[in-house]
């Protein structure tokens, strides 16, 4: 699992690392017929965008797959207590939740609040 | 992205105040609140029929609840938290409904009830503790004062932060999935989502309820 975990990241860090070259070239054929070029930075909102919900929803499937987990083992192993188990683990899901909220607004205040556009073109 | 059309889609002009909808839509929430009470207060009877039991199955929950996290002193807040219940509650399922927005989706109301819950934590533990509730923030150890004192001053202005957020990113975060999706799939897919959305006010109501508690009785406790 270890050799597709290091392919994985090795072919992310080759998209990540080729991403100036290709939207160099656009930037670069915009500016050389003289018009402005607005897209360049949005492309870089845009992959920033979908990195930072993805990566958010990544660490928490694992963390509430955790909580899941151990509610389920202390339901299975105690059934009378299953209210309160549930109960808790509601509220943990929800505070796990809470931090790919956080990451979501982030992601919203780039593309809707937009405060980059000061430095596009 | 377009915007889905609200009843009140430009807010009201009053005079000068040009009224933002999100403001109108509370004062709509308010406005029901106080309908419903004055109509259960108006017709008290021993025996509940129709809306005086479906709202005393409201409130004999919340004050388990309250009294299970809280303990038995936990009823002299219990005003604060079932108003912040019932208008959490209230303003998240609104949304639900189309043509309305939840107040709940804007930043400013969230960050509202957040900045009520953070003075009232430390209203009622300058209450309990008098001038001694600095000691809350000293830390176990004398020696470690000043350290304890900024990480605990930091945590404790991250909790209005994190309730604000929290609440604001759920609902305007399921408002914007049940958009999109209006936009993709008109058909039936929706109604999936609006079932989510309920359950996601629900379960925001519960969770924003349960954390004023728990800073409450946490600021009410002695220190280390």
């Amino acid at each position: 699992m270890k050799k597709s975990i290091f392919l994985m990241l090795m072919s992310l860090v080759a998209v990540a690392l080729s991403a100036p070259v290709a939207l160099a070239e656009e930037a670069a054929a915009a500016a050389a017929t003289g018009a402005v070029d607005h897209s360049s930075i949005y492309s870089w909102v845009a992959l920033g965008s979908g990195l930072g919900i993805g990566l958010a929803a990544l660490g928490t499937g694992i963390g509430q797959g955790i909580a899941a987990n151990g509610a389920v083992e202390g339901i299975s192993r105690n059934p009378g207590a299953s209210g309160k188990i549930m109960t808790t683990m509601i509220i943990g899901l929800a505070m796990i939740e809470s931090l790919a909220i956080y990451a979501l607004v982030v992601v919203l205040i780039m593309l809707f609040v937009n405060p980059y556009k000061i430095f596009a073109g | 992205m377009k915007e889905a059309p609200l009843f009140i889609q430009h807010g009201l002009q009053l005079g000068n105040w040009h009224v933002p909808p999100f403001i109108v839509y509370t004062w709509l929430v308010m406005g029901l609140l106080i309908v419903m009470s004055l109509m259960v207060r108006g017709s008290l009877k021993a025996i509940p029929g129709g809306l005086q039991n479906f709202v005393e199955m409201f409130i004999g929950g919340l004050r388990d609840f309250t009294i299970n996290t809280m303990g038995p002193h936990g009823m002299d807040y219990f005003w604060l938290i079932g108003t912040a219940a019932f208008f959490v509650l209230l303003s998240n399922l609104i949304g639900v409904i189309p043509g309305f927005e939840s107040p709940t989706a804007n930043l400013n109301t969230t960050g509202a009830c957040a900045l009520v819950v953070f003075t009232a934590t430390h209203v009622v533990g300058l209450q309990k503790h008098g001038l001694k509730y600095i000691k809350h923030f000293m830390g176990p150890v004398l020696w470690l004062a000043p350290m304890m004192f900024f990480i605990e001053i930091i945590g404790h202005m991250a909790r209005p932060v994190s309730l604000s957020l929290r609440l604001f990113g759920n609902i305007k975060g399921e408002d914007l999935v049940v958009g999109i999706l209006f936009l993709l799939v008109p058909f039936l897919i929706p109604s999936v989502m609006l079932g989510l959305a309920v359950f996601t006010s629900l379960v925001q109501t519960f969770v924003f309820c349960l954390l004023t508690m728990l800073y409450i009785s946490g600021s009410m406790e002695h220190a280390h």
